[in-house]
């Protein structure tokens, strides 16, 4: 049963405005959540438990000026976070959240587009959401802006490798480029983290790295750098890509969960399936508490430690298991 | 590089235990922390049981300040019009609180301990020209009180001008 083509456009406007706002709870959480684990409370002034903190910050960025250095080039330079912003939320579009119903004799499904090689076209986007980053420093005219663009360059082209990498096994196993073929094939035999756990952690790993998080944040390295490729931004430009970055985040963590804990799926209890998002979204952010967790614990690494971790541990790994992976299926199969 | 591993997941373990612990932070506005009894703040000029000033106008306590930003300008005391114990007055007294450094160099040059500095710290204002107190704001006691705690849990002693002016 096809589910009618105007379902897409409300599912579309719903999902955009749910990860927004998981965005805005995301950083609220990890503001508390460093707290706590430094000793101190985090936010609690703006509203109840300091909640209203993302809309303060909101309201904060809109009113601020939107300061552009006259040398910059002038599209691109505004271009750049609408970009990042784009390609952030469009890969949400393909993560199966639920596993569709019938509403009124309509079939829903339980993602927003559901096309064959779903994962190939997030991979897609995020190569794509990396030009945000770089065309924005390019264009921002300035040499801290530049150089830092450069940095996020070479971080995010060399962990893309392993990433990649990383989820091949996974595919083998699902035997499918569908997300949703490989949700289903989870729920049919186990949990790919168990047999990919190697997969897991290089996936991980190769994320934190991709998304920019600390400890691999090397480009807007706080306290080496200025701010990286984000320089010259100001207002709600520097807002939208931070957003962009957050949400990388989110879809990280939603395709994790996709590709290694079963998407949707409650564990055993077929039943409850029906509620899908809850159990999608309780996982995922589960996987952005371990994120903000690896923040607050661990130091940032050296320029040259980041790169030899990536090219001499984590892409050989990467390479071994999906061979080894390879391997394993032909010989059961 | 067998250590690194372990080590690593060592600093979760390390991270983990202070979410279960009380923060430590002082939630300021509403608890305020007793300040050091000896603790330098807002000035305040003082006065004789009788009522009259024990500021002189002698501007010592200009000459001694640091930062400039005391202004004393005296006048004669007369028998119709009479201000302090001394001969003179201080006809205007000004402290530009922001550019205090609150060294308390000036309760120290005072001959008289007519100028001593309290305990208060709120004195913030929106506005800089609110931040020049007058003589009669010093003269008054402050409108905002901190706690002070006890003398005795310190074993330095309070000092003679600060606890007789």
């Amino acid at each position: 049963m096809h589910e009618p083509w105007w379902i897409t456009i409300p599912k579309a406007l719903i999902v955009i405005n749910v990860v927004m706002v998981f965005f805005a709870l995301t950083t609220w959480l990890e503001r508390k959540l460093l707290g706590r684990m430094q000793n101190r409370y985090g936010p609690n002034r703006a509203g109840p438990k300091g909640l209203l903190v993302p809309i303060a910050d909101l309201l904060k960025l809109i009113r601020k000026e939107a300061f552009a250095p006259i040398a910059a080039k002038q599209p691109l330079y505004i271009i750049a976070p609408v970009v990042s912003m784009f390609t952030a939320l469009l890969a949400f579009s393909v993560l199966p959240f639920g596993a569709g119903w019938t509403v009124w004799g309509h079939r829903i499904n339980g993602a927003v587009v559901n096309v064959p090689i779903s994962l190939i076209l997030i991979f897609a986007l995020g190569s794509v959401g990396i030009y945000g980053f770089i065309v924005g420093g390019w264009a921002s005219e300035s040499k801290y802006s530049i150089l830092g663009s450069m940095r996020t360059c070479a971080q995010l082209v060399s962990y893309e490798v392993s990433l990649a990498l990383s989820v091949l096994g996974v595919v083998l196993m699902g035997q499918s480029l569908n997300l949703q073929a490989i949700v289903d094939k989870q729920q049919a035999t186990l949990w790919f983290f168990i047999p990919q756990f190697v997969g897991l952690c290089v996936f991980m790993l190769g994320g934190v790295a991709e998304t920019s998080r600390p400890p691999f944040d090397l480009p807007e390295a706080d306290t080496e750098l200025v701010a990286g490729y984000h320089t010259e931004y100001s207002g709600m430009r520097w807002g939208i890509f931070q957003a962009a970055e957050y949400i990388n985040m989110l879809t990280l963590s939603g395709l994790c969960v996709t590709l290694f804990f079963d998407g949707y799926h409650f564990p055993w209890v077929h039943s409850l399936d029906k509620f899908g998002p809850i159990w999608f979204v309780l996982k995922l952010f589960t996987l952005v508490a371990l994120f903000i967790w690896l923040r607050a614990s661990q130091p940032r690494l050296r320029y040259d430690q980041l790169m030899r971790f990536g090219w001499k541990v984590l892409l050989p790994v990467a390479t071994a298991n999906a061979l080894i992976t390879a391997l394993l299926v032909v010989a059961v199969s | 590089m067998s250590f690194v591993v372990p080590n690593t997941l060592k600093g979760f373990g390390v991270t983990l235990k202070q979410v279960f612990k009380k923060p430590i932070t002082q939630q300021y506005p509403e608890y305020k922390r007793p300040v050091y009894p000896r603790y330098r703040g807002r000035h305040r000029l003082n006065v004789h049981e009788n009522g009259l000033e024990k500021c002189v106008g002698c501007s010592l306590c200009a000459a001694a300040c640091p930062a400039d930003c005391i202004r004393v300008v005296a006048a004669e005391n007369t028998p119709t019009n009479r201000v302090s114990a001394g001969e003179r007055y201080a006809r205007i007294y000004e402290i530009n609180m922001s550019r205090c450094i609150f060294c308390g160099y000036c309760e120290l040059a005072c001959p008289f301990d007519a100028i001593t500095l309290g305990n208060d710290f709120e004195i913030s204002e929106y506005n800089r020209d609110d931040l020049i107190y007058t003589k009669d704001m010093l003269l008054a006691p402050p409108i905002k009180r901190v706690p002070v705690a006890d003398a005795d849990l310190y074993d330095t002693p309070i000092p003679y001008y600060k606890e007789h002016s």
